[in-house]
């Protein structure tokens, strides 16, 4: 199957899955219980897509929709009911901690520090699967932070205070301690949600450049619709715990289906370079 | 960009490890019978090196007999007491968090109150008389570190909330469990008691109870220093921790067993002494920053500076009597708790 052909849900995709492939997603479905004896009160369908080096994948589709859920199950926090999660031929959550984050860094929202760390501090944090569980930074790992950093843009607040720089600046020193991790998968969850829009073009025109620079292969939970038809190369919609679609911002991004997921009047542009424009349509009540 | 070396912590140890023996030469200089300070200084360096091999006789008994082993078990105590405090703050992801935050110290004044009841009906020979109540302590302390492990799981695994919660309600119930316990002591007994819960380290420790807290101490405290690295990264949560390649399970359960032991054995042997687990962190993380690296071996230094201190007061002070070395801590350590707590808040 070509790449950007539409994936109906519960198809078969795995004809996609080849050894440029870094990460697969086959068939993965998940049912969560707060207690095991109660039935499920969420379930993740049969959800597949693959994501190659060099990729960015925006996981998209309205709270509750089991994004973020996607993105544990990748990240080996959780384990699949049914189907597997490949990278590299090897299952994620079957991986060592250890080993699991030498390949996979995840970039959360921000969370608050018990105790004020400088920045360099921080990024070094993500030199720690590389050694043993007791140890001290080498000259190689701050080199290899130091560089973190140059590649984000935020080399110039090595020595500042976390809880002292911006929404934008922290969210850059969190991708640069995922940086510093060397991962080949890079996971993001909802990494713009309190910036402003410069700050997120920025910080996703940064992300994409790495992308093609260091061949990150990259899954995105986000809810901008417009900025992942932007930077996206591949889309997978979800609805209520089903994988909708999977392919191009172009050819998932269809006036309907937005409408049905998202409950609301949409107007789906196609722009000159060939991305999506979404737009909300005024209610005339 | 300068992370931490091992180099650094071992000279900034250097330097807490002196300051730590001056406080000691000083603490044993004080007390009935006079002691000249530069004299005692070159016989413990003399004997340190191997340079002699005893303390001058003119006070060498009072030394060796009275007031080291004393000092020694405020060191240990101290050391445990402020380890686990500041294992505490970061299992929990809390700096109010302190050795007794889970109950281990009531469950403790519990079994050693409940011992110091049973004691007297028993007719026990000497030597086993001598470590009741340190043992009674110890199983206190032992089953309420099981007792709050059970209750504070979820889903089979440690919950820091949910832990934190339970180890609060069984240290309610313990302490209400105490209260009980001295209305039904004789009035004889009650000032012991209360000595006890205050913190006492003026009563003598049979060898046994000294190797097995010492031994306590080193085996705890590895433990917990072989997760330094890993417990920076549960400063910033769970999640994030996991994410960075910590086995999350795996370190809260041996950071909240090994912290625990270390909180049941001091307490054990010098009942619950107050604000050294809470403060001596917080004060060492204003010196040496956030990483626990640094501040496990430093908060080791630091809680036996502080108590070995607290308890030279707290025998010197209204000498011939005597105060509870935690009456000491808490005096001091409640204002300069607040001054740190607002200091922090500005």
């Amino acid at each position: 199957m070509a790449r950007g052909t539409v994936v109906e849900r519960g198809t078969q995709d795995g004809s996609r899955t080849n050894a440029d492939t870094r990460l697969s997603v086959e068939q993965v479905s998940y049912a969560y219980s707060p207690n095991p004896s109660q039935a499920p009160i969420f379930t993740l369908e049969a959800t597949s897509f693959q994501v190659k080096p060099g990729e960015i994948v925006a996981v998209l589709g309205p709270n509750a929709s089991g994004k973020s859920t996607v993105l544990k199950l990748i990240a080996g926090a959780l384990q699949p009911l049914s189907g597997r999660i490949l990278m590299n031929g090897a299952e994620t959550h079957l991986m060592e901690p250890r080993a699991r984050a030498q390949r996979i860094a995840m970039v959360q929202q921000e969370s608050p520090l018990l105790f004020p760390a400088k920045v360099w501090e921080f990024v070094l944090q993500g030199r720690h699967p590389h050694g043993k569980s007791l140890r001290f930074e080498n000259d190689g790992d701050v080199a290899i932070a130091k560089n973190a950093l140059l590649q984000v843009g935020a080399d110039h607040l090595t020595d500042r205070w976390m809880d002292e720089i911006s929404g934008g600046e922290k969210q850059r020193v969190i991708l640069a301690r995922a940086l510093a991790q060397q991962p080949a998968l890079l996971l993001l969850d909802e990494p713009t949600l309190h910036l402003d829009i410069g700050a997120q073009v920025d910080f996703l025109h940064t992300l994409k450049k790495l992308t093609n620079v260091n061949k990150y292969a990259v899954v995105i939970v986000t809810h901008e619709l417009n900025l992942a038809g932007e930077y996206a190369d591949q889309v997978v919609l979800m609805q209520k715990g089903k994988c909708l679609r999977v392919g191009t911002p172009a050819s998932v991004y269809q006036r309907d289906l937005l409408e049905q997921v998202f409950q609301t009047q949409l107007t789906v542009e196609q722009r000159v370079n060939g991305r999506p424009k979404v737009s909300v349509v005024e209610s005339s009540e | 960009m300068q992370p931490l070396t091992l180099s650094k912590v071992a000279v900034r140890c250097g330097i807490l490890a002196l300051i730590l023996f001056v406080v000691v030469v000083i603490a044993l200089k004080f007390g009935a019978v006079p002691v000249s300070l530069y004299g005692l200084a070159k016989d413990l360096i003399g004997v340190l090196i191997g340079r002699s091999s005893d303390i001058s006789s003119e006070y060498g008994m009072i030394i060796r007999e009275i007031r080291l082993p004393r000092i020694a078990l405020g060191i240990f105590v101290g050391a445990s007491l402020s380890v686990a405090g500041t294992s505490f703050q970061a299992l929990l992801r809390n700096p109010l968090a302190d050795p007794y935050v889970l109950g281990v110290s009531y469950g403790a004044a519990v079994g050693s109150v409940l011992a110091l009841i049973i004691e007297p009906h028993l007719a026990l020979r000497p030597e086993i008389a001598a470590v009741f109540t340190p043992l009674g302590g110890f199983i206190g302390a032992t089953l309420t570190i099981a007792a709050v492990y059970l209750l504070g799981r979820y889903h089979g695994d440690i919950d820091s909330k949910t832990l934190l919660l339970s180890g609060v309600i069984v240290g309610s119930f313990f302490s209400a469990m105490i209260l009980l316990l001295i209305t039904m002591l004789p009035s004889s007994s009650t000032r012991g008691v209360v000595y006890w819960l205050m913190g006492d380290l003026s009563t003598p420790m049979p060898p046994v109870l000294g190797w097995v807290l010492r031994t306590g101490f080193f085996a705890g405290f590895a433990l917990i220093y072989l997760t330094a690295s890993d417990l920076n990264l549960l400063l910033a949560g769970e999640k994030e921790a996991m994410h960075l390649g910590v086995d999350v399970k795996k370190v809260q359960l041996v950071v909240y067993l090994a912290a625990s032991a270390l909180t049941g054995l001091a307490v054990s042997v010098s009942g619950s002494i107050g604000y050294v687990g809470l403060i001596v962190p917080h004060v060492m993380r204003m010196i040496f920053g956030t990483d626990y690296r640094m501040l496990l071996p430093a908060s080791a230094f630091g809680g036996a500076i502080a108590v070995v201190i607290a308890d030279t007061m707290a025998r010197t002070v209204a000498a011939p009597s005597e105060l509870g070395v935690g009456a000491v801590t808490a005096i001091v350590g409640a204002p300069l708790f607040i001054y740190l707590l607002r200091r922090r808040l500005a």
